[in-house]
């Protein structure tokens, strides 16, 4: 693999432990806050000496601990773009690209559609604008790795979306092994070919998105890819599906086989929402009144008793659905995995 | 009330020589001998200070080590101490048969009672903290993210002091400067007890109004006024350069907020 690296490193409340290989791709950690992540990034810059640890890249070591090997920072090939993009304040655009390495500037200037800000200091820039200055400054290093903080975070909705294409487009292109951290599932399934779940230190499970939103390995990884999860009890249903009696007082029914405490897990994009419940193939309705319409660009997350359903913009505007309407969220029996109950 | 009671003693200095006789009084030998002993102890003092205590304040701002706080305490000593006890303390340690006279005279630098050397290292002493204390202020409030941007850039230790560090240090730096330097030229109790009062060698501005006093109280009192004048002018930059660097640093915080002009 292009960058190994294996970390042992007490922090505040856990232990950071871990083991990640990465080759020429892009690998997203995601996580709650306070997980590690950043931490992650700051020991393969070479900004955080961990307890125990070994960063290796393409075989030549920049860290090994018990061999007393530490690269120093400015010697190791890292592009790192902070979270709030840590651009200096004191110099132009220009200079903070050419701070690294004088060489490309213009090319990066160029490339990252800043050239008619380059006399611009950080101050008067956009959000969007400063991260395309620290790419671009991360960049001019000619870096063999290269790290991502909380790359959209700092950017407000409307930019996000638009910076998001643009950055998977840059990470395509580079085939650099990259890592990057987000708190957010779908910026990690958006931006990376590999993510891990990292909580309390450890990785849960690494996977392309697609597949941890499959296969989730426990409770907590579905939860995070946005899935409900429903507590409750299961035993034996009609007609050979298993019955699940919610903690939330509703049943649901479920093709896969399971007795007692279970976790349901169904995904906000295979509940449909409707005024009266709707005689088609789901088995699952949940009546309840809508407690929350929150619009995610031109999708809106229903909130519907204990369910959250993820529909068109347009589907309700069609439905005139507000807040306090009683509606119906429909999901089928095949749409409702299981979990053992975390 | 307090505002009356604090500017008055300074008005009434300039109610006591009228404008012409102040200038005359400027004019004197006396005066001038002080004046540029006063400069020239206090340039030699300024520099030592900010070439010895930047650096100084930049590992203590930067590095965390063990007795840390003691280290910053025993900076902030002089502050408080008695200058009466910094001179007494100066010539333990530094006259002829101090702690260390006798090393220093070996290096054939004479530091005692009439020597320039003296008037040096005795407002060095006393005003140094005025400098190191906000300095090491000034690197803390440097953000630590910005050292590190610059490290993974291919930085050095050197560069990333010189080229990120230092200039947004800058404007804490040099009110610190300013206002050590306004300490060092009031400095009094050290110095005459140190380095005595003789004219034309270690006889500074405050040491001259001592000496006027008995002998020509116009002469002290137009001194007093041009202390006064520098004093205030000094205060001034400070003011100017701390208003500068907070609308400066007011656009910093990378503001989150969407504008979208590009």
């Amino acid at each position: 693999m292009a960058l190994d690296l294996h970390i042992a490193h007490p922090l505040r409340a856990f232990a950071l432990d871990l083991e990640l290989s990465v080759g020429e791709e892009a690998l997203a950690l995601v996580g709650p806050s306070g997980a590690g992540k950043s931490s992650v990034l700051r020991v393969i810059a070479g900004l955080l000496r961990p307890e125990l640890g070994r960063v290796a890249l393409y075989g030549e070591t920049w860290l090994d601990t018990r061999a007393g090997v530490d690269v120093s920072p400015e010697r190791r090939r890292v592009g790192l773009v902070f979270q709030e993009y840590a651009l200096f304040p004191h110099l132009t655009v220009r200079g903070n690209v050419g701070f690294g390495g004088r060489g490309r500037v213009d090319e990066l200037l160029e490339r990252f559609r800043i050239s008619g800000l380059a006399e611009a200091r950080p101050a008067e820039l956009s959000g969007g604008e400063r991260q395309r200055v620290a790419l671009a400054r991360a960049l001019a290093r000619d870096p063999a790795v290269l790290l991502l903080d909380e790359p959209l975070s700092a950017l407000d909705a409307f930019t996000r979306a638009q910076v998001r294409t643009e950055l998977r487009e840059l990470l395509r292109s580079l085939a650099l092994p990259t890592v990057l951290v987000t708190h957010d599932f779908e910026d990690a399934a958006a931006l990376s070919d590999l993510v891990g779940v990292l909580v309390d230190g450890h990785v849960l499970q690494t996977a392309p998105p697609s597949e941890l939103v499959a296969s989730p390995a426990d409770a907590f990884v579905a939860s995070f890819t946005g899935a409900n999860l429903l507590r409750g009890i299961a035993s034996e249903g009609p007609a050979g599906l298993t019955a699940v009696a919610l903690d939330s007082g509703f049943t649901a029914y479920t093709v896969e086989e399971s007795r007692g405490p279970v976790s349901v897990v169904v995904y906000p994009w295979e509940v449909s929402v409707a005024r009266d419940a709707p005689d088609d193939s789901a088995v699952n309705h949940v009546r309840a009144p809508i407690a929350s319409l929150v619009q995610l660009g031109n999708r809106v997350r229903v909130r519907i008793g204990p369910i959250t359903a993820e529909v068109t913009a347009q589907s309700v505007e069609r439905l005139g659905l507000r807040e306090g309407d009683v509606v119906v969220a429909s999901f089928k029996a095949t749409g409702a995995r299981l979990l053992p109950a975390s | 009330m307090v505002l009356v009671f604090f500017l008055l003693p300074v008005v009434a200095i300039f109610a006591r020589v009228p404008i012409g006789s102040l200038l005359d009084q400027l004019s004197s030998d006396v005066v001038g001998d002080a004046l540029r002993v006063t400069l020239k102890t206090n340039a030699v003092a300024l520099v030592l200070i900010v070439l010895l205590g930047t650096p100084t304040a930049y590992l203590i701002a930067t590095r965390s080590f063990p007795g840390r706080v003691v280290v910053l305490t025993l900076l902030e000593l002089p502050l408080v101490l008695p200058p009466a006890v910094a001179g007494i303390g100066l010539l333990a340690a530094f006259g002829r048969l101090g702690l260390l006279g006798g090393t220093l005279q070996v290096f054939g630098l004479e530091v005692g009672l009439g020597t320039q050397a003296a008037v040096v290292l005795a407002i060095a002493f006393v005003a140094g903290p005025f400098y190191v204390r906000p300095a090491v202020a000034a690197f803390e409030a440097v953000d630590p993210t910005l050292l590190g941007a610059a490290r993974t850039l291919g930085a050095g230790p050197g560069r990333t002091f010189f080229r990120v560090a230092l200039p947004l240090a800058a404007g804490g730096l040099s009110a610190g400067a300013a206002l050590s330097f306004a300490r060092g030229l009031g400095e009094f109790g050290a110095t005459i007890m140190f380095a005595g009062s003789l004219q034309g060698v270690t006889q500074t501005l405050s040491l001259a109004i001592y000496q006027e006093f008995d002998l020509n109280f116009d002469s002290a009192l137009a001194i007093s006024a041009l202390l006064v004048l520098v004093s205030a002018a000094l205060l001034l930059s400070v003011k100017l350069v701390a208003g500068w660097r907070s609308t400066y640093t007011s656009l910093i915080p990378f503001a989150r907020s969407p504008s979208i002009s590009s």
